[in-house]
């Protein structure tokens, strides 16, 4: 009689475990992809699992990593913004244009004190982004389709600015930050990790990112709860915007040139860091906390593809794979989300 | 029970338990074919859930599932939909994005030889069946564009002409005016007489008491009861369901009921010659503090876009709305909000987060007022415990998502959410929908400490009963139109549906 009795309730207790896991599928998920990705490049490559080398991925994944803040916000509230790797870009070249260049450079740019350079470039991705809000709140057009619209605009700007020439020349600060280091460790890096501290401490512990979950989570319910719907959008949208342009500077000065189409690999990229990392795409669920995950696994991927000896073009397409498991993974955890609340 | 007959389906010794809750506890439930069962308990008893187990939604369970005498295990929806079982949910499960027609249709949608689906036909057909239904709708509009109530009947209709032989429905008539119920009832005894079994979920004991041949009754998880309809009484079965005198907690508002003199309070609304497209005409009416002024029409009356408009919405075409005597064009729900005014809308989806917990589904439309840029989740927490406390939601857990509440206990959290800081004027469209009747009378309580301490309330509903219940002054509203003023004079449910 007694093991009849406790058969049953073991029984459930496992149930109530497999449900839990089955309801942290997002979150577990791409943290074991990581650890599996790691795990086979250090078997099979002795040049992988060096000091040096997570060096390098941490820096290699810094630029990705602060657009993907703003762009956490974002995927929350359950949009998309297409134009973060053209907004970086113009926002790159534009504060290479407000400064002094060297004469060879044949652009007819403007030169202007550093401080003054940053902020005319900053103002100017915070207007594109601000478009872009508007777009969305005040006329309605669906986010995809106005960053869409907004990715040539931005583009477009780029091209005007610099006319097919490369500027080099950037104001000290951003140049510091961009390919500088201090006591070994590259600013960049340390400025995304202040950049993806702020975003989670934003998310997690501010009103504002209580507001971002919650319309992401269900819209309606947001207006019924007299919630201002459209300001939030508006505000993810320039944060967005802000963040892109912040990356688009620093990753000028990291590469040591302002160009055309210099940003284009950004826009996937970060887009996947996000995804990959489990923040669902239907919004309301997910974090700064999965974008890191998501950035590392992309980071490993590619910087292990390069230490195994296999065809570049053949590296494309795993990366190209691995993406679509992880959406896979991203679109099923949330079916099974919704039936481990059975 | 008749003897002799064998039970279409039989549950013996069910035990469901949802990490540490039982929902269930060891209830045995049969089920004859041409018999019509109905289903009462409180809020939180069990009676979703059982019948969730029985249409293959939940499948992990104990006990024993038999059909026509049959052990079966169901490892889907799609499972018992096989073997002939329908159900309606308490929670509207339509596509709001997809025609009437495909509605109808879900799943099964008529296709010819190539596969592809035979528009013409299946627009045909729809409009057929819900006409037979008594729904008069076009097939091919979007169902999401109607009002709740007609897409409750078409989802009610499709199931009923599924042709399943187990039909369950879970408080179909909440959003249903007294025509349509008539209409449902008419439908389920001729179902009842081709042999359907139907399963009955409702907090209206009069009307389970109508149409049934059996009641069951559950409480907190088990089966306390189960009696030939014809042998029980409505205060037998409250008490049944709620363990003390029923008779106290539930009026029929047969006889005429005196409203009180109208007060003369201060003028807290004055709504203008409002318009808006097809749905209300000149609609012009005050509320004052201190008063609770009812709103009674049928379903597509304009109820639901009048409630809209106050809260900003919708904006009327013409038209104006004054807020202690400033005149207001609300630009959105915030400026709404800000301006005082608070909306619970009948469709509990529409306001509440599901998969979020309970504290944060409570606090969210006072965040601004505990905490200027930093959450203070433990305030959050306590404020949340308080409501929960006073409103008995059950299990009393805010850290639950919300999702894991029953129906009637989320809807008691979408009106805990205005009452911390309670607004100058709260709007409430059919407060006591899907609540049981103990719920239902903590909600008349609530609303009346609530007036006591000068708020305006507007209670708009299709529900005589609600409306009789809580209302002081009560304004008719027909196909967009007010047609009738009630007050200091005796009203009742016949006079109220006379004047609609
Ligand atoms: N998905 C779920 N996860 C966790 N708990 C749940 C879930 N669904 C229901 N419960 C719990 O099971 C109990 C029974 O709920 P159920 O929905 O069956 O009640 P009900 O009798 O239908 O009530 P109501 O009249 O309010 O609809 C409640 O305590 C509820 O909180
Ligand atoms: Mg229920």
């Amino acid at each position: 009689m007694a093991s009849s009795e406790t058969a049953p309730a073991a029984d459930q207790r496992t149930r109530s475990l497999a449900s839990f896991l089955r309801s942290q599928m997002r979150n577990i998920a791409p943290f074991l992809t990581l650890i599996f990705l790691s795990a086979f490049f250090a078997f099979a490559s002795p040049s992988f699992a060096t000091i040096d080398n997570l060096g390098n991925i941490l820096t290699q994944v810094s630029v990705t990593g602060i657009i993907a803040v703003g762009l956490t916000f974002v995927i929350l509230c359950a949009e998309i913004d297409l134009s973060i790797a053209s907004i970086a870009n113009v926002t790159g070249i534009a504060v290479a244009y407000f400064t002094l260049q060297e004469s060879y450079v044949n652009i007819p740019n403007i030169p202007l004190p550093g401080v003054a350079a940053i902020l005319l470039a900053l103002l100017l991705c915070a207007a594109l982004g601000l478009v872009n809000a508007l777009g969305l709140t005040v006329i309605g057009i669906p986010s995809f389709i106005m960053t869409l619209a907004m990715m040539q605009i931005a583009a477009g700007i780029s091209a005007l600015l610099v006319r097919g020439q490369i500027a080099y020349k950037v104001p000290s600060l951003i140049s510091t930050l961009g390919s500088g280091s201090i006591g070994g460790i590259p600013w960049i890096v340390i400025v995304a990790a202040i950049m993806l501290l702020g975003g989670h401490l934003v998310l997690t512990y501010t009103r504002f990112g209580r507001y971002v979950y919650m319309v992401g989570g269900n819209r309606e319910a947001a207006e019924y709860s007299g919630l201002n719907v459209k300001l939030i959008l508006s505000s993810v949208m320039v944060i967005s915007a802000v963040c892109s342009g912040i990356g688009g500077m620093l990753g000028v000065a990291h590469f040591g040139s302002a160009q055309q189409n210099e940003f284009d690999t950004y826009l996937l990229d970060s887009i996947a860091a996000v995804v990959v990392g489990g923040t669902s795409l239907f919004g309301g669920r997910g974090g700064i906390g999965n974008t890191i995950v998501g950035l590392f696994v992309l980071g490993v991927l590619n910087n292990g593809l390069d230490h195994v000896n296999i065809d570049s073009f053949l590296k494309i397409l795993i990366r190209g794979v691995i993406l679509l498991a992880a959406l896979i993974i991203n679109v099923y955890a949330q079916h099974l989300r919704e039936k481990a609340a059975d | 029970m008749p003897e002799g007959q064998q039970p279409i389906l039989e549950l013996q010794g069910i035990t469901k338990s949802f990490g540490g809750v039982e929902a269930l506890r060891g209830v045995d439930f049969a089920l004859l074919p041409g018999e019509i069962h109905g289903l009462v308990g409180e809020n939180g008893a069990g009676k979703s859930t059982l019948m969730k187990i029985i249409a293959g939604v939940h499948t992990e369970f104990s006990g024993r599932f038999l059909i026509d005498g049959q052990e079966t295990h169901f490892r889907s929806a799609r499972d018992a939909h096989a073997a002939g079982i329908a159900m309606v949910h308490q929670e509207l499960s339509v596509a709001p994005d997809l025609t009437v027609a495909e509605n109808v249709f879900l799943g099964n949608q008529p296709t010819n030889a190539l596969g592809l689906v035979q528009w013409r036909r299946m627009a045909r057909e729809a409009g057929e069946q819900l006409a037979r239904f008594g729904i008069d709708v076009d097939p091919m509009s979007r169902l999401g564009d109607l009002p709740i109530g007609l897409q409750q009947l078409i989802e009610i209709a499709r199931v009923l002409f599924s042709g399943a032989r187990i039909v369950i429905l879970d408080e179909p008539t909440s959003a249903l005016s007294p025509p349509e119920v008539e209409r449902l009832f008419t439908t389920l005894r001729r179902l009842r007489e081709e042999g359907t079994a139907i399963v009955f979920i409702s907090h209206f004991i009069e009307d389970i008491l109508r149409v049934s041949d059996t009641v069951t009754v559950f409480r907190n998880g088990r089966k306390v009861a189960e009696t030939a309809s014809a042998a029980t009484s409505k205060g037998a079965l409250i008490e049944a369901m709620i363990g003390r005198g029923g008779e106290v907690l539930e009026h029929s508002y047969t006889d005429d009921l005196m409203l009180p003199r109208p007060s003369d309070s201060s003028i807290v609304l004055k709504v203008d010659q409002l318009s808006l497209a097809r749905s209300l005409k000149d609609v012009s009416f005050e509320a004052r503090a201190g008063e609770v002024l009812g709103i009674y029409g049928f379903m597509g009356c304009g109820q639901q876009e009048l409630s809209r408009i106050l809260f900003g919405k919708l904006k009327p075409d013409a038209g104006t709305l004054a807020v202690d005597g400033k005149p207001k064009t609300f630009a959105s729900t915030a400026a709404a909000r800000r301006a005082g005014v608070a909306l619970v809308p009948e469709s509990r989806r529409a306001m509440l987060f599901h998969q979020e917990p309970v504290y944060k589904n409570i606090s969210i439309s006072i965040l601004d007022r505990i905490s200027s840029l930093l959450l203070k989740p433990a305030q959050e927490r306590d404020i949340a415990k308080r409501q929960v406390e006073q409103l008995q939601i059950r299990p009393p857990v805010v850290g639950l998502d919300l999702g894991m509440l029953s129906g009637g206990n989320q809807q008691k959290v979408a009106l805990a959410k205005w009452l911390t800081y309670p607004p100058k004027l709260l709007v409430l469209c059919e407060p006591t929908r899907g609540m049981d009747v103990g719920a239902k009378n903590d909600v008349i309580n609530i609303v009346r400490d609530l007036r006591a301490k000068g708020l305006a309330i507007i209670v708009l509903s299709t529900e005589p009963e609600t409306v009789l219940s809580l209302a002081d002054r009560i304004l008719v509203l027909k196909r967009g139109a007010l047609v009738r003023e009630f007050k200091n004079e005796p009203v009742s449910k016949d006079r109220l549906l006379e004047a609609a």
